[in-house]
């Protein structure tokens, strides 16, 4: 064993950190402000746009994750109409592809997710809002939203887990996050088991902080549940 | 000035008609209980005053003032103003037969969620009003930060009748709210629309409970078939019904 490598390359892996809570971060806050209309928009009265909504969330949860991130990272280089076109900067940065991706991959899932626990709402809490006399916006705000999230927790907090994993993927595209500094160091000193066994301990800490915080969560505003899952 | 007039209602389902002209009028302080077989259509009325339920023609007016109404392509009525709309239905709480609460909400946001979010009250002031009326409904300071689902049917359902209340409403729409209670459970609420009812509140009441609409109501309304077939005082209705229908209904009705 040798574990003075990973003593020494601990900052390395300090920032490889960050990179990965950064990638989950920004992925999840993009994801999850256009995933909540799109959960309205999937259950709306719009036929072609429920449809339009499935078809989005169907091709992206139909294909791996990697394959859409080569598709965007290598696969649109090939396209002289891009590589000319204003967007160009961005679509050549990894950076920018892989949170693209990323934010589309998982906006997908949440979509679902959301739209899952937006249909368990029970009619007649909706038929109560607006016997009340409440607006649409009040609605959507103070029954059907936070009856939505509070249903969907546990699906969701699954989702945030998965996609926390998922930045993994960022390391393909020579992106330095917590997998990509691990191979890195696999590389330079032809040893495989202590980089990993550290990239691993990282990933479960970082899942544990977040499966923490997400209890917190569920108990504060999701206790109605409670007595219905056990 | 009449609290609330309903006005030749009709509703129906494709070709099937639930309510063929049904009319009422309720004056303040009026405690009318609508009665009828399963299938009379006397929910669908009391649906289509706060337009749960849109009528197919008809008009309906609280405190003088007509909700404005056009056709829709489905042959339905629809509110023409939806702020009107929502101003009149504020002043029309209603109580459901499965009591309807917010599931995500304690107690106390329950009963103060509507006059902050449609009425406008301040926070302090709509809790102040939800606390009241709670207390009115005989439920203590030991529920209100439980949330409906670990509460009795009994309970859930003077938590709604407080939640209508805290909207201060011209009139109040009964839908069998004591339908789903069990047995046992049935008097608590009742006692506390009776409470009601001599308070002067004006209540319309769907309900299956004659014991209910003989004591406590002002004026009976009998439906069948989506007709009334006949109206009048508890008195009239329940000792001098002349309809055979309503005759062979209350029969019916008293055995059990």
């Amino acid at each position: 064993m040798n574990w003075d490598v990973i003593a020494e390359n601990l900052p390395l892996y300090a920032e490889g950190a960050k990179l990965t809570l950064l990638l989950a971060v920004v992925s999840l806050a993009l994801s999850f402000v256009l995933a909540v209309p799109l959960a309205f928009l999937r259950n709306g009265r719009v036929p072609a746009v429920r449809y339009a909504v499935l078809g989005y969330t169907l091709v992206f949860r139909g294909t791996p994750l990697l394959v859409q991130l080569f598709l965007v990272y290598f696969g649109l280089a090939q396209f002289e109409l891009i590589r000319a076109s204003v967007f160009w900067p961005w679509l050549s940065s990894p950076m920018v592809c892989v949170l693209l991706t990323f934010v589309l991959n998982t906006t997908a899932y949440s979509t679902e997710i959301f739209a899952g626990g937006l249909r368990h709402i029970p009619v007649g809490e909706i038929e109560a809002a607006r016997a009340y006399g409440m607006s649409r916006r009040a609605q959507a705000f103070r029954i059907l939203i936070p009856g939505m999230l509070t249903r969907s927790l546990p699906l969701y907090g699954n989702e945030m887990i998965m996609m926390l994993h998922a930045t993994a993927l960022a390391s393909t595209v020579t992106l330095l996050e917590t997998t990509g500094v691990a191979r890195r160091i696999t590389l330079n000193y032809y040893i495989q088991f202590e980089p990993y066994v550290t990239a691993a301990a990282i990933y479960l800490t970082l899942t544990f902080v977040l499966v923490s915080g997400f209890q917190l969560i569920q108990r504060r505003w999701a206790g109605y549940l409670e007595s219905r899952i056990g | 000035m009449l609290k609330l007039s309903a006005t030749d209602i009709h509703k129906s389902y494709g070709t099937h008609e639930v309510l063929k002209g049904v009319s009422l009028q309720a004056k303040a302080g009026d405690v009318i209980s609508v009665i009828g077989a399963s299938g009379s259509g006397k929910s669908t009325f009391l649906r289509c005053i706060n337009f749960l339920e849109r009528p197919s023609t008809g008009t309906v007016a609280i405190n003088g003032e007509v909700l404005a109404t056009v056709k829709d392509r489905d042959g339905m009525l629809r509110a023409n103003d939806r702020h009107q709309l929502r101003r009149m239905r504020s002043r029309l709480a209603m109580v459901f037969q499965n009591f309807c609460l917010w599931s995500h909400m304690s107690v106390l946001s329950n009963v103060a969620e509507a006059p902050v979010s449609v009425l406008g009250l301040s926070r302090k002031d709509a809790i102040e009003r939800a606390k009241a009326n709670l207390a009115k409904v005989g439920l203590n300071h030991e529920v209100l930060e439980k949330y409906p689902s670990h509460l009795s049917g009994g309970q859930q359902q003077r938590v709604a009748i407080a939640r209508a209340l805290s909207m201060n409403p011209d009139v109040m729409l009964f839908d069998e709210p004591t339908s789903a209670l069990d047995p046992e459970l049935v008097s608590e609420v009742l006692r506390v629309m009776q409470a009601l009812a001599e308070e002067g509140r004006t209540m319309i009441v769907v309900t299956h409970e004659m014991g209910f609409a003989r004591h406590a109501s002002s004026r009976v309304v009998y439906l069948h078939q989506g007709r009334v077939e006949e109206e009048g005082t508890p008195d009239a209705i329940f000792t001098e019904a002349k309809s055979p229908r309503l005759q062979q209904f209350l029969a019916g009705r008293l055995q059990h």
